[in-house]
């Protein structure tokens, strides 16, 4: 339930200046590849294809580190829904990343049991010295990118972090910089 | 075993025995622990009958609703010719609360062991275990115990050669809070925005894909197995307060305590000797000063009253809060109510689906009158407005994420209320408790 990355200040819009592209956008889901083999194997669990609608986005992510409005259309024909239909569920949910962010994508819960605990310093610390200095602007080397998230449901771990994929708990301003090194 | 802290002498372990234990995860050191001993005979047995043992332990939903779960699965017309679902809801997102992803983390198999129960309970094949998208560690754990089961032959088509089968499947999700609202937590099953659905129809009804569908919290599943093992007497008998709240339940601990952390104990078990005994009272030097005790949707009640609170369903209802799902959020004498209020505020404005007008502009004017107060810029008819907009927004949408957002933060002023004054005023931020 992150803030999500504000950088790009607007959207993927086709011929946009500042918007983010794929062009071309190399298809994920060929045929008898890897992810189009593992998306029929989630297919094969549910009823509907529309189902596979999540699962799919998350393979696209995986693979490409975010989803582009190619790759919308693409699980869209794949899954028969609509690329506008692809993009208003992308848009629900904030895990999905509609711009393509840092290397380590990092994520810190300031929601009020993680904030009456400091996680606010937690984050000043994350933007100072990641070099980033605002939430959700990518840091010049385009290693980090900064968010604040809601509840990360580790509470009484305070202050919890998403690296990427990993968890990180208990994190203090005086672990910041140790945890920067484990990802640099 | 306990974690991150030994178990308490005082705690009641069931659910919680093996947390911090590696080898619990496996199927092998699962079963080496007393576990899939309820599920052979389970499946031998008429649905309806589970569904009656249920009902009589007193069991109830610990997601934060508690609804009677053997009455749910009731709900459920076996043999109507219908595909019939499970899902197990593990998005587990309320500020707070953190037990169910402890159960996943160390005790898959018992998740795994209530689901294929539960399941056949209610004459359903399938069962979906919906999993935060964040949870990233029990999601792995989870799906590498799923795999283990279905290679063992415990579940699949034939789950214990039984011949019944039951099917269960991880499904991540992609970051939203309102998903952990059972109609919401479907539409995201089938692909869609995670909007809440207008009910009637029920689940039990038409839930996903529009068939009948029981929607149950991970710590409510895995107390069935127990439940099942030891019969509903001894559930029932688990009980230290009102005689319609039984058997154990886990608390989620955090905020300003010396040991944060889940502790299980038996409903009705004294709030102050499990605030000061077992989570080791405040931090050095500081007194507790507020208390959330059931995730962040429920009212604030302050410390005097907590500690005249018997910890279950009506004991909490008594003080006005709620158990909910069990979250114990503490804040000490060092914190300013206003601001973690207004922070919470800002959760539920972030969160709201926005289907209702009431909750999303609701939401969004609530936080920023809070944190104008918070500035030093409000007014005493911000306060006014504050308890106006929540009448507005109790009762009046589609689910309650438009409640639970005017729950603390009313209840939070009403008790705090010098707090917010002194901001107003300008005069220095009041600690102490009012009315």
């Amino acid at each position: 339930m992150s803030h999500g990355p504000s950088a790009t200040g607007g959207a993927d819009i086709q011929g946009a200046p500042h918007g983010h592209h794929d062009d071309p956008h190399v298809p994920v889901f060929t045929a008898g590849s890897a992810p189009r083999a593992k998306l029929d194997d989630i297919l094969s669990r549910y009823p509907t294809k529309m189902a596979g609608l999540l699962p799919a986005l998350w393979i696209v992510q995986d693979e490409r580190g975010w989803i582009s409005e190619h790759a919308m259309k693409e699980v869209g024909d794949v899954l028969g829904v609509t690329a506008a239909y692809v993009k208003g569920v992308v848009t629900f949910y904030t895990m999905y990343h509609q711009h393509p962010v840092g290397k380590y994508f990092i994520q810190v819960c300031t929601t009020s049991c993680c904030n009456c605990m400091g996680a606010e310093d937690v984050v000043k610390a994350f933007l100072e010295k990641t070099g980033c200095g605002e939430l959700g602007l990518t840091s010049p080397d385009g290693k980090y990118t900064v968010i604040e998230v809601e509840c990360l449901g580790a509470c009484g771990f305070a202050t919890p972090i998403m690296v990427n994929d990993d968890f990180v708990d208990s994190v203090s301003v005086e672990r910041v910089p140790e945890i920067l090194k484990k990802y640099s | 075993m306990g974690y991150p802290h030994k178990s308490h002498p005082r705690e009641t372990p069931i659910l919680s025995k093996y947390f911090g234990d590696p080898e619990a995860r496996t199927l092998e050191g699962w079963k080496a622990r007393g576990g899939y001993k309820a599920l052979p005979d389970a499946l031998a047995t008429d649905p309806v009958a589970i569904q009656n043992v249920v009902k009589e332990s007193g069991l109830r939903g610990r997601g934060g609703a508690g609804f009677p779960t053997g009455l749910k699965w009731s709900f459920m017309k076996i043999g109507d010719g219908k595909p019939h679902y499970l899902c197990c809801n593990a998005d587990e997102s309320e500020p707070g609360t953190f037990k169910d992803r402890e159960i996943m983390r160390w005790t898959p198999h018992a998740l795994i062991e209530g689901c294929a129960i539960a399941a056949h309970a209610i004459g359903a094949e399938t069962c979906y275990i919906y999993i935060r998208g964040e949870f990233t560690e029990p999601i792995a754990i989870m799906e590498r115990a799923l795999e283990e089961a279905r290679a063992a032959g415990v579940i699949g088509d034939n789950a214990m050669g039984s011949g019944k089968k039951v099917n269960i499947w991880v499904h991540r999700g992609a970051g939203a809070y309102i998903c952990g609202e059972e109609t919401a937590l479907m539409n995201s099953i089938e692909g869609k925005r995670g909007n809440p659905r207008i009910k009637p129809p029920f689940p039990a009804v038409a839930g996903l894909f529009g068939m009948p569908t029981t929607i149950n919290n991970v710590e409510t599943l895995a107390a069935v197995p127990h439940i099942l093992n030891n019969g509903p007497e001894w559930y029932k008998a688990m009980c230290l307060g009102s005689p319609k709240s039984n058997g154990s339940k886990l608390f989620s601990v955090c905020g300003n305590v010396a040991k944060p952390g889940n502790y299980e104990v038996v409903m009705g078990f004294s709030f102050k000797e499990f605030l000061y005994d077992l989570c080791g009272g405040p931090l050095p030097g500081r007194k507790f000063k507020a208390i959330i005790p059931g995730g962040s949707s429920v009212p604030v009640i302050t410390i005097e009253e907590a500690e005249q609170v018997k910890m279950d369903y009506e004991g909490f209802m008594e003080f006005g809060t709620m158990l909910g799902s069990g979250g114990v959020i503490i804040f000490d004498d060092a914190q300013s109510m206003p601001k973690q209020l207004a922070r919470l505020a800002r959760f539920y404005a972030h969160e709201s689906c926005a289907q209702c007008t009431q909750c999303r502009e609701g939401t969004a004017w609530m936080t920023k009158i809070l944190e104008r107060i918070c500035a030093g810029q409000g007014t005493f008819e911000d306060l006014d407005t504050i308890f106006e907009l929540t009448e507005n927004m109790t009762g009046k949408t589609i689910c309650v994420l438009s409640d639970s957002c005017g729950a603390p933060v009313c209840s939070g002023i009403t008790r705090f209320r010098g707090e917010f004054e002194a901001l107003i005023t300008g005069k220095r931020s009041s600690t102490v408790a009012v009315g």
